[in-house]
């Protein structure tokens, strides 16, 4: 096949690349990517949007429930609701088609050429695409790796397993948002935010659902402030959760999910399915790397703050480089990148990178927590406004969980601000950008925020910090 | 009440129009008699328009930089006295038509505009009143090692403009760093000994061709884009004229101007020229005419702060080397200065020119349109030359001169370079009477 030459290769279609590769055709940079599944990247195909599909139709199902039940404090009754989840999952896949046709579409208009394979280093100026049709070699003056992150699989639960009519017994995120039917008992693995939206979406569909957590306590990322209101929400979804907890492997008969507490007290949890949920790993390896001299961080491939690696010419985005392996962070590490091959002059200047949880309730955080500014040896202060005082969630039956700001305690610069409560995802446009634009209380404060929304809730945290909340 | 019309007046040498250069008055002014009202250029002088009257300016026309043609109203006076508009043929004073230095001359004067009724100031940004301690206020320093605080647009504004924001003082709520702060900091940057590194510079400048740099750009492209050059390279030995110039500006009588190489080449032109008329000569191509001249008018293309000027040495024929020197010390001052007369930067018949210790190795002189012959001077310098046995040191300076090959073949132009050549070798055969 004829060789390609470019000025700007990407490899790996994902959130990152994609972005990546459509400001660059933008800027008018010859630019082609290379994805070897689906463009999307996990985020489109089997993360972030599929996942939400999921979780919303199990609120749906789970609402419907809740009113056959006479559970429905609004006088709602319905009868004997039932879900085909197969239905679910088609309806989800034509949401991520759309998306991913819609991605493809946007890098043609954007005069990007999209190469469909599984790209390989040759060396540090040329990739080898095995495609349907042969070998493609594409030369680049750039290249960009994102390829993203992969479920870290355990040694004692190796995916797949012992396999059942419904295929293996042991799956990943992935292979959770590809059930065709609900498991009547999931046991999940680790009690992160993947395995708590799915954990979670799981029991509302209907399974009996246990997690375990090696940690302590759930979501350890984040405070037990904001955890607190899922943990007792996981209760009510009669979510069991061993903390503190770590799993041996399947019992003989594959039945059951064995495990061990901190007192050396062995548990069984029968289980039809295992979800391993305990983080996701770079993909450092398939590519080609042992071709080229990058410095590895750790884990990841070592980037600096124009997200070059150490090799000239090569440039890293995404989950690749490390933490927060978030999808928005990997698109603005993308257009940053196409700016710089465009030869603009751009560096990472980001304040804050939100991160979401679509547990039940969501919970938002962007900036610093209280515990983080403190231990940057601020004098803080704190305003935290709850959500049984504000009328929209009333309204919207979710009076769980708060708003927090976190502001410097000498100029009042907000820090941080953190939310968990019902809906609250929307919300962290509103906090991203008090965090980028350097909002101080005072401007929060002195912003009208509509009535009735949650986010009243925002302003009256600031006017908390500030020492004069109105509505509490 | 009375109206003075001002129309623009024949300002000589028989030109049917002028540049206006200079606005000295704005509609609504009150005039003095004889106050300048406007300036013109024509050739290469510039004249003032003064006022015949006084009263209130009512009409102005014309914009700096336009060529308006002689007659044309440009200005309108309401006056005082009796009724009736009254034409004024403004009167112009032959003695002082001088030229204004100009050292602002390639842009524009600023045109005056009209100051709005009120000046709108600019409210200043102050900090929230809640924040009592620490650096809530204007431009508080920063921490030492704390990040600056900006909003995005104005983190990627300084980001492509190269400049570091630990630089910049914020003075926005909580030491935030606004646009004006970025504003401020670029205005005295420079002045503050920041170096922000190396940035591309985005900046056009538009600078309007007016005045003399006009006159040159026109008389340039007309030679260029009208005459065929010619141009010869002929090195000339002058260490025999450097010797006797020398001499002669160490035995200097008293009022007897220090020499130049200057005159000694215009007298050799002078010579050479004597042998080769044809050289000495305007080309009318449009009515296909050559003027050969008697008088050897040598133009002496001189630098000035405004720009390119030919002040003319007249009859340098009837000049002995004294008086060419005096005559071109005077010319080159009074276009300096700006006092050069409008006949003497015109009329030159043959040029000279010469950027002394700036003249490089070799030139291509652009001929003085219509004359059809430029010689140029090369800087002098030491090199060695072969005299047959030995190198020996000599002062060696190149002549580069163009001619109009329409009129001028390269025979005739080598033969007159090899004989300016010889004269200068020899210096003693310019002062010959053959």
């Amino acid at each position: 096949m004829k060789e390609i030459t470019c000025k700007l290769l990407v490899i790996g279609a994902g959130p990152g690349g994609y972005v990546c590769a459509i400001r660059a055709g933008q800027l008018g940079v010859d630019t082609v990517i290379v994805e070897m599944v689906k463009p999307g990247g996990t985020c489109l195909n089997i993360g972030c949007i599929p996942s939400k599909a999921l979780i919303h139709a199990a609120d749906d199902y789970a609402g419907t429930v809740a009113m056959a039940a006479g559970r429905n404090a609004m006088g709602i009754k319905a009868e004997s609701p039932s879900i085909d989840l197969a239905k679910t999952m088609a309806w989800k896949d034509g949401i991520t088609g759309r998306l991913t046709m819609g991605v493809a579409n946007l890098l043609k208009k954007a005069g990007v050429k999209i190469v469909m394979g599984r790209a390989k280093f040759r060396d540090g100026k040329t990739v080898e695409v095995e495609t349907e049709t042969g070998q493609q070699v594409i030369r680049a003056e750039n290249i960009v790796i994102a390829t993203g992150s992969a479920p870290v699989e355990l040694p004692a639960l190796p995916f797949g397993g012992p396999k059942s009519p419904s295929g293996g017994k042991v799956i990943s995120s992935t292979g959770a948002l590809s059930l065709k039917e609900v498991p009547q008992r999931l046991a999940v693995v680790g009690a992160g935010y993947i395995g708590l939206e799915l954990g979670i979406a799981f029991a509302k569909l209907g399974a009996k659902v246990t997690i375990v957590e090696a940690l302590d306590r759930i979501l350890p990322l984040y405070d037990t402030q904001l955890t607190q209101p899922v943990a007792k929400r996981l209760a009510a979804l009669g979510i069991e959760v061993f903390t503190g907890t770590k799993v041996k492997g399947l019992s003989s008969n594959g039945e059951a999910l064995l495990a061990e507490n901190g007192d050396s007290q062995e548990k069984r949890i029968a289980a039809d399915k295992v979800l391993v949920t305990v983080g996701r790993k770079p993909v450092t390896e398939g590519w080609g790397r042992e071709e080229l001299e990058l410095e590895l961080d750790g884990r990841y491939l070592r980037i600096d703050d124009q997200c070059r690696t150490s090799m000239r010419g090569i440039y890293a985005i995404g989950d690749v480089t490390g933490e927060p392996m978030l999808a928005h962070r990997a698109m603005a590490q993308g257009e940053m990148v196409a700016e710089i091959v465009a030869g603009n002059r751009r560096s990472w200047d980001k304040r804050a990178i939100p991160a979401v949880c679509f547990t039940d309730p969501e919970i938002v955080s962007v900036g610093l927590s209280p515990e983080e500014a403190r231990a940057d040896g601020r004098e803080v202060k704190i305003g935290q406004f709850p959500f049984t005082a504000n009328g929209r969630a009333m309204t919207l039956s979710s009076e769980d969980g708060f708003v927090r700001v976190v502001a410097r305690a000498d100029n009042h610069l907000v820090l941080g601000i953190q939310a968990v409560g019902a809906g609250v995802s929307e919300l962290s446009a509103a906090f991203s950008l008090a965090v980028e634009m350097g909002a101080r209380l005072e401007d929060i404060a002195g912003t009208i925020h509509a009535h009735p929304t949650q986010s009243e809730a925002f302003a009256e945290a600031a006017l908390k910090g500030l020492g004069h909340a109105l509505h509490i | 009440m009375g109206e003075k019309i001002i129309k623009l007046p024949d300002v000589g040498e028989g030109v049917a129009e002028a540049e206006l250069v200079e606005w000295h008055v704005n509609v609504g002014d009150i005039v003095r008699e004889d106050m300048v009202l406007a300036a013109v250029m024509t050739g290469k002088a510039t004249v003032e328009i003064p006022s015949p009257v006084e009263g209130e300016v009512t009409f102005r026309h014309g914009e700096i930089g336009d060529v308006i043609a002689t007659g044309t109203v440009i200005l309108k006076i309401r006056t005082a006295g009796e009724a009736g508009e009254e034409d004024a043929e403004v009167e112009l004073s032959p003695a002082e038509p001088a030229p204004k230095p100009e050292p602002e001359r390639t842009s524009p004067p600023p045109v005056e505009k009209p100051k709005p009724a009120a000046e709108i100031i600019p409210p200043k940004s102050v900090a929230g009143g809640a924040v009592k301690n620490g650096n809530g206020g204007h431009g508080a320093p920063r921490a030492e090692g704390e990040r600056p605080l900006a909003p995005p647009a104005v983190r990627l504004r300084a980001k492509e403009a190269g400049i570091d924001l630990r630089q910049v003082p914020g003075s926005g709520p909580a030491g935030r760093i606004t646009h004006e702060d970025i504003d401020a900091f670029l205005s005295r940057e420079g002045g503050s000994g920041i170096a922000p590194g190396l940035q591309p510079n985005k900046k056009i400048e538009e600078i309007k061709v007016v005045g003399l740099r006009r006159r040159i750009a026109e008389k340039m492209a007309l030679s260029k884009s009208r005459i065929p050059h010619i141009t010869y390279v002929e090195e000339v030995d002058m260490t025999a004229l450097e010797e006797l110039r020398g001499r002669l500006n160490g035995n200097l009588k008293p009022g007897k101007p220090k020499l130049t190489i200057l005159p000694f080449l215009m007298r050799a032109t002078v010579k050479a020229i004597a042998e080769q008329p044809g050289i000495n000569a305007h080309y009318d191509d449009e009515a296909g005419v050559i003027r050969q001249f008697g008088g050897v008018h040598i133009g002496i293309a001189a630098q000035t702060a405004a720009g390119l000027m030919v002040p003319v040495v007249r009859h340098a024929e009837a000049r002995d080397i004294f008086d060419c020197a005096r005559e071109v010390g005077r010319l080159s001052e009074a276009a300096k200065n700006g006092t050069a007369l409008r006949e003497e930067l015109s009329g030159s018949t043959i040029t000279i020119s010469s950027l002394g210790a700036m003249g490089g190795i070799v030139s291509t002189p652009v001929i003085n349109h219509p004359e059809v012959a430029i010689i140029g001077v090369n800087k002098m310098a030491i090199r060695p030359h072969w005299d047959g046995t030995q190198f020996v040191p000599r002062k060696m300076m190149n002549l580069s001169s163009s001619f109009d090959h329409r009129v001028i073949d390269g025979w005739d132009a080598a033969t007159f370079v090899q004989r300016l050549k010889a004269l200068l070798e020899t210096p003693a055969l310019i002062f010959v009477e053959e």
